[in-house]
């Protein structure tokens, strides 16, 4: 009994002392971000490894996210009459909510446990101590560039995301189905809101950029300098980045919606 | 200027509650190689990150060119490390970058020198260590041995005045630890440094080391020069020197007794 008291005393001191030392983190990744400003090819270079390389799994999945909401939409809407309204469905959902948040969760899987691999790696191998040792500052110099890369990449991805959902959706609901192509496209234009819509989503694609990236680095930052240390550090990027990025999308759209 | 480069002052530190180094005090003469020995896990590494500022003393302090390492500000901690080396125990080679790129990082992050200056610098520091052949390839192609002496030529890069060794010869065969021991005394000569390496093999030590400091249970247990300490009578430094297996420092780690822990109830 007092074991397991103890337990659940000890867990929450340090996930309170990790949600600390990540806040600090992320406080002198701001702060050493000069470098990256004064150096736009730092961070260039870690766009091209979290966002070009995850071209491929992001337009893909937009791909078959958008054909299902099609499907399902059409098969619903139909029941009511108003099977033309399939276009704004697809739209909506794919801006509001799906091209962010599954771009975001995609992103923590491809990219972020890339970030937490490498840069625990490099504290494994003292790549990191090196560097401080030749004093230069590897917030600086390490993070603060795949911070700012992630940040960027993240909204990209998701505003692709969402343009290759839509398509998708296109090609099931006119070709296939047989949905009119101008209510299909003109709904669409007359429905989807550029502020309420289309600004939240990119606004939510930013935050889960901020979060998913600085987790991922936080968590490399912070493991063990072992194997199993980045291994589980790795796995603990993609539960942590998930589950944050499905809380901020609550916590967000309550306050878009309202 | 005083004599001694570095100097570590009654020195305590341990990482948790346990004293890793209970009052180590030891000084490093400007120009000389200095070796830190002693066995594995007696925290002699540890020693090298306390000159270079990685971690705080619990009392004590190091002092690098007269000025004390942990009350620096972190400029003035970095404008410390400018004077300073580090060669680490498997190299810490940048795995992203090329034998050419790694030796430049310090230049290209730490100075405004043009490209066409940087060029010249790294393949004249690439070929103190032997290895200007090899500017072009990359980190995961080299054997450790050379890992190390790239390694060593980005430690020297922008000329310090104290170079650390940490465990310089780890895992080397026999022609690779000739060429580093060698290596470690030219560059020492030539560049007028003070060395300063961390190390457990006791022949390569003494042939080319001015003065060796010996490490146990957190104190310095016996220093000297290589001749001093071969001649040594405490029993420590005789069971070193010479490699028995038991001695003063036992084969078995403390432990309950034996008998008792096979035959009783619980491991």
């Amino acid at each position: 009994m007092i074991r397991l008291l103890q337990n659940i005393g000890s867990n929450t001191i340090d996930q309170i002392w990790r949600l600390g030392a990540g806040a600090r983190l992320f406080g002198l990744t701001l702060i050493s971000s000069a470098e990256s400003i004064r150096r736009p090819r730092l961070v260039t270079k870690e766009v091209y490894a979290t966002g070009v390389l995850s071209l491929v799994i992001i337009s893909v999945s937009a791909f078959f996210v958008g054909m299902v909401l099609a499907l399902q939409g059409y098969h619903t809407l139909q029941k009511y009459g108003s099977s033309e309204a399939i276009g704004v469905l697809v739209a909506l959902a794919l801006v509001r909510e799906l091209g962010p948040v599954v771009t975001a969760l995609l992103f923590a899987g491809r990219a972020g446990t890339a970030i937490t691999a490498e840069i625990g790696l490099m504290k494994a191998t003292e790549q990191l101590s090196a560097m401080e040792m030749m004093a230069v500052s590897p917030i600086s110099r390490v993070v603060a560039p795949r911070f700012w890369a992630g940040v960027i990449a993240l909204p990209l991805l998701a505003a692709l995301f969402s343009m290759i959902g839509i398509l998708g959706g296109y090609l099931v609901a006119v070709p296939l189905i047989g949905v009119d192509e101008g209510a299909f496209w003109s709904q669409m234009q007359a429905n989807v809101d550029w502020q309420f819509d289309i600004v939240n989503g990119v606004i939510k694609s930013v935050v889960f950029g901020v979060a998913c990236t600085m987790i991922a680095l936080f968590e490399g930052y912070d493991a063990p300098p072992t194997a199993e240390g980045v291994s589980r550090a790795t796995t603990r990027t993609v539960v942590t980045s998930s589950l944050a990025v499905l809380a901020l999308d609550f916590a967000l759209t309550s306050f878009m919606i309202i | 200027m005083t004599q001694n480069i570095v100097e570590i002052d009654k020195l305590s530190f341990g990482y948790n509650r346990k004293l890793l180094h209970k009052g180590i005090t030891m000084s490093f003469p400007r120009g000389k190689v200095v070796a830190i020995m002693g066995g594995s896990g007696t925290g002699k590494t540890t020693l090298l990150r306390l000159i270079g500022g990685q971690f705080k003393p619990k009392a004590g302090e190091v002092r690098v060119d007269g000025q004390v390492v942990h009350k620096q500000d972190r400029e003035g901690m970095y404008q410390l490390r400018r004077k300073m080396g580090m060669l680490f125990q498997q190299g810490a080679l940048f795995t992203d970058l090329s034998v050419f790129d790694n030796v430049a990082f310090p230049m290209r992050e730490l100075t405004d020198l043009p490209e066409t200056m940087i060029r010249d610098l790294v393949l004249m520091k690439l070929n103190a260590v032997g290895l200007r052949g090899a500017h072009d390839m990359m980190p995961t192609e080299l054997s450790g041995g050379m890992a190390r002496r790239v390694a060593l030529a980005r430690a020297i890069a922008l000329d310090p005045d104290i170079i650390l060794y940490d465990e310089p010869f780890a895992g080397l065969d026999p022609i690779s630890m000739a060429v580093t021991c060698d290596l470690i005394r030219t560059l020492n000569d030539a560049l007028g440094v003070t060395s300063i390496v961390v190390t457990h093999d006791v022949e390569e030590t003494f042939s080319f080391a001015d003065y060796i400091y010996f490490v146990a249970d957190g104190v310095v247990a016996a220093e000297g020069t290589p001749d001093d300490l071969r001649n040594s009578t405490l029993p420590f430094v005789h069971q070193f020197v010479h490699g028995e297996k038991d001695g003063p420092v036992p084969f078995h780690y403390a432990a309950g007794d034996y008998k008792d822990q096979l035959l009783g109830p619980d491991a």
